[in-house]
């Protein structure tokens, strides 16, 4: 039903300079469709700065303003007062890695949702700084190898979504490439929000940092979700709920095997048995975390 | 014409009230907070109409306004020391990106150790950032030179971010009485709104800063050197068209008593106050000297400054600046101004006043008569 109205308009155009199966543009499609054509776009120092393609052409049938590493957030702060100052209509959109939103970005980032500013601001993770060559972030999941942490990441993922909405910004949200109605829906939701900085957080499988072949890259979206390692939510006014899929995954039987998911990445091959029981307890914990949540808002 | 009893930050902040921009974006630092508090009265007061972006750095609020003024809005900010520093980067970004932004620039000296006193080192840290850059030694020069700078910036020839700097408290924080331009002369003088195309727009998609290889970036940056030798007419102008509108005139720099010099000195900033005490002594006991007072220094006026230094034996840089290893910025700039004219003067390069100390006409006469035993020919002067 739903894809029939999906928009047939494309923003993203041919002619980009991704990596063939890349998720962030995958993403990036579905949410340029999603919010149309009065859409700035304001991206720091990541992969998009690369795949828009070289001066003075660019892939991207919006406006896209190009900005240094930390500062896309203040960027669309400034352009958001501007446009509503001058009177002009439009979404202003950040995009940005998750190098650029949970490390260096991220005091911007916060100023800025602190503020209240109309910004949707979209991170999309690829779990490592992968425009300069899989360096470990602090978007790295336990244990994953990278170039700086060989024998796999000590540290765990920030948690830039809970972060956030320690904010009191009206929405976050996650989404994946593998559900691009769940994208339209909340990216849709998201700009019809007007009062302050709409967060949404993007899985974004990355096929040479995390060593899989790119026909992979949705079904490996897809078991991210079933295996319950990422978890598609909203929190909208304080308020989190499952979304999509992930509604049913509470109960454990549902959820398949993590090992599932890591397995087919060489990023985790590396891991031992033990490594991998680890990685499972600690998404069982993550379940159980979000089930007491779930049954506080109840009350 | 009304006159105010103002200092040089408040001057600023009645500058930008009378330019009408349309967002402002400021995070507070010593000895800048008075520019920034004034502008948010105005702004809560209703009298100026602007967004002021409240940020959390400043490496933010430069953000902030490039995000601004790629859209069309006419903007402004304010800082200082580490915090132009910090926000070091993305100036450069606004100057590469070609955005009219205007700035105010309280020059204070460099940590460590902790200083809030004036001195000029980080005004200088901008000079090859490709800011079109101002000094002013009061805080009359100030509100002109704020206004001269949206003339500039906006000027379709140019499209280069536009720069003040005045000294820490000597100036920032010193009430003198300043005259504010006559409104409805101003609007002819100031460009109208929106007269410069904004680079992003929703109805005609583009890009700005992307990726570009080699041959495309140095496109790019000869394309920026020329904006900013045609800056040179735009300021000359703009000068020229301020004056017939306030009566007050301005040059790239002023001459007093050059003529039939054979010493002269150079300044920038509050210091000049002092040196023409020094100067007027001077010429009471019959000494041949003159004192330039440099107001553009980006882009620099070579050619003119060397023409007027043309006569001079000597001519001594007197900058606040530290310097290691080096002339100083305004010493070597001038230095350079006297090569490329041919001149025969020769060059003293003197830093004084660094990390605010009280610089006095004693202390100029004194530097005359260690010039003229043509002692070191580049020597700080410390009391």
């Amino acid at each position: 039903m739903a894809h029939r109205v999906f928009p047939r308009e494309e923003y993203l155009l041919k002619g980009h300079a991704a990596c063939p199966g890349c998720g962030a543009t995958l993403l990036l499609r579905h949410v340029l469709k999603a919010l149309g054509p009065d859409t700035y776009l304001v991206i720091p120092a990541c992969c998009t700065s690369v795949i828009a393609g070289p001066h003075p052409r660019s892939a991207f049938k919006v406006p896209v303003l190009h900005i240094a590493f930390a500062a896309s957030a203040a960027a669309a702060s400034g352009m958001v007062e501007a446009l509503d100052r001058l009177g002009k209509p439009g979404n202003v959109v950040v995009w940005a890695g998750d190098g650029g939103t949970v490390d260096i970005g991220l005091q911007a980032l916060s100023g800025a949702a602190e503020r209240g500013h109309n910004i949707i601001y979209i991170c999309y993770d690829n779990e490592a700084y992968m425009n300069t060559g899989i360096q470990k972030s602090g978007s790295t999941p336990y244990k994953a190898w990278t170039t700086t942490t060989p024998l796999g990441n000590p540290g765990f993922k920030k948690d830039l979504p809970s972060i956030m909405a320690a904010h009191r910004i009206p929405y976050v949200a996650t989404i994946n490439p593998a559900y691009p109605n769940d994208i339209l829906y909340k990216l849709r939701k998201a700009s019809g929000i007007k009062g302050g900085l709409k967060y949404i957080h993007a899985f974004s499988p990355c096929p040479p940092g995390w060593r899989y072949d790119p026909s992979l890259t949705v079904k490996i979206a897809r078991l991210a979700v079933e295996t319950g390692i990422w978890v598609l939510y909203e929190v909208e006014d304080g308020r989190f709920s499952l979304t999509g899929p992930s509604r049913s995954l509470i109960k454990k039987e549902n959820r398949k095997p993590v090992s599932e998911y890591l397995r087919v990445q060489g990023r985790f091959s590396h891991l031992t048995q033990e490594d991998v029981d680890e990685i499972q307890r600690l998404v069982d914990e993550q379940w159980e975390r979000i089930e007491e949540l779930i049954s506080e808002e109840k009350k | 014409m009304s006159r105010l009893l103002l200092t040089g930050n408040y001057a600023a902040a009645y500058a930008v009230r009378d330019a009408e921009p349309d967002v402002v974006s400021a995070y507070p630092i010593t000895p800048q907070t008075p520019i920034i508090e004034k502008i948010a009265e105005f702004i809560e007061s209703g009298e100026l109409s602007a967004k002021f972006v409240r940020v959390e750095s400043e490496h933010s609020a430069m953000a902030a306004l490039i995000g601004a003024a790629s859209v069309g809005a006419r903007t402004y900010t304010a800082t200082s020391s580490q915090g132009l520093f910090y926000m070091y980067e993305v100036v450069w970004w606004a100057s590469g990106a070609r955005l009219p932004i205007v700035m105010g620039v309280v020059t204070r000296a460099l940590g460590p150790p902790w200083s809030i006193w004036t001195e000029h080192s980080d005004f200088y840290a901008l000079r090859d950032s490709g800011w079109n850059m101002f000094f002013a030694s009061s805080a009359q020069e100030v509100y002109d030179f704020t206004l001269i700078s949206y003339r500039v910036a906006e000027d379709s020839r140019v499209l280069l971010p536009t720069l003040v700097g005045w000294d820490a408290f000597e100036v920032s924080h010193t009430y003198e009485p300043v005259a504010l331009a006559d409104m409805d002369k101003l609007r002819s003088f100031l460009p109208p709104k929106g007269s410069w195309k904004p680079l992003l727009e929703a109805s005609e998609p583009g890009s700005l800063g992307n990726l570009a290889y080699p041959d495309e970036y140095i496109k790019v940056r000869l394309e920026m050197r020329r904006a900013s030798e045609r800056a040179k007419n735009a300021v000359e102008e703009a000068l020229r068209l301020y004056s017939s509108v306030t009566g007050r005139s301005y040059w790239f720099f002023d001459c007093i008593l050059c003529e039939d010099a054979d010493t002269v000195f150079v300044v920038q900033g509050s210091v000049f106050g002092e040196a023409l005490r020094a100067v007027e002594e001077l010429r009471s006991r019959g000494e041949k000297v003159g004192l330039v007072k440099l107001w553009v220094y980006r882009p620099f006026p070579f050619g003119e400054l060397g023409r007027a230094l043309e006569g001079a034996k000597r001519v001594v840089v007197l900058a606040r600046a530290s310097v290691f290893g080096s002339l100083s910025p305004l010493g070597a700039d001038v230095a350079s101004a006297l090569k490329l004219r041919e001149t025969q003067a020769k060059l003293f390069d003197v830093v004084l006043g660094v990390g605010g100390v009280d610089v006095k006409a004693e202390d100029i006469l004194g530097v005359y008569r260690k010039v003229l035993d043509d002692g070191e020919r580049s020597f700080w002067w410390v009391r």
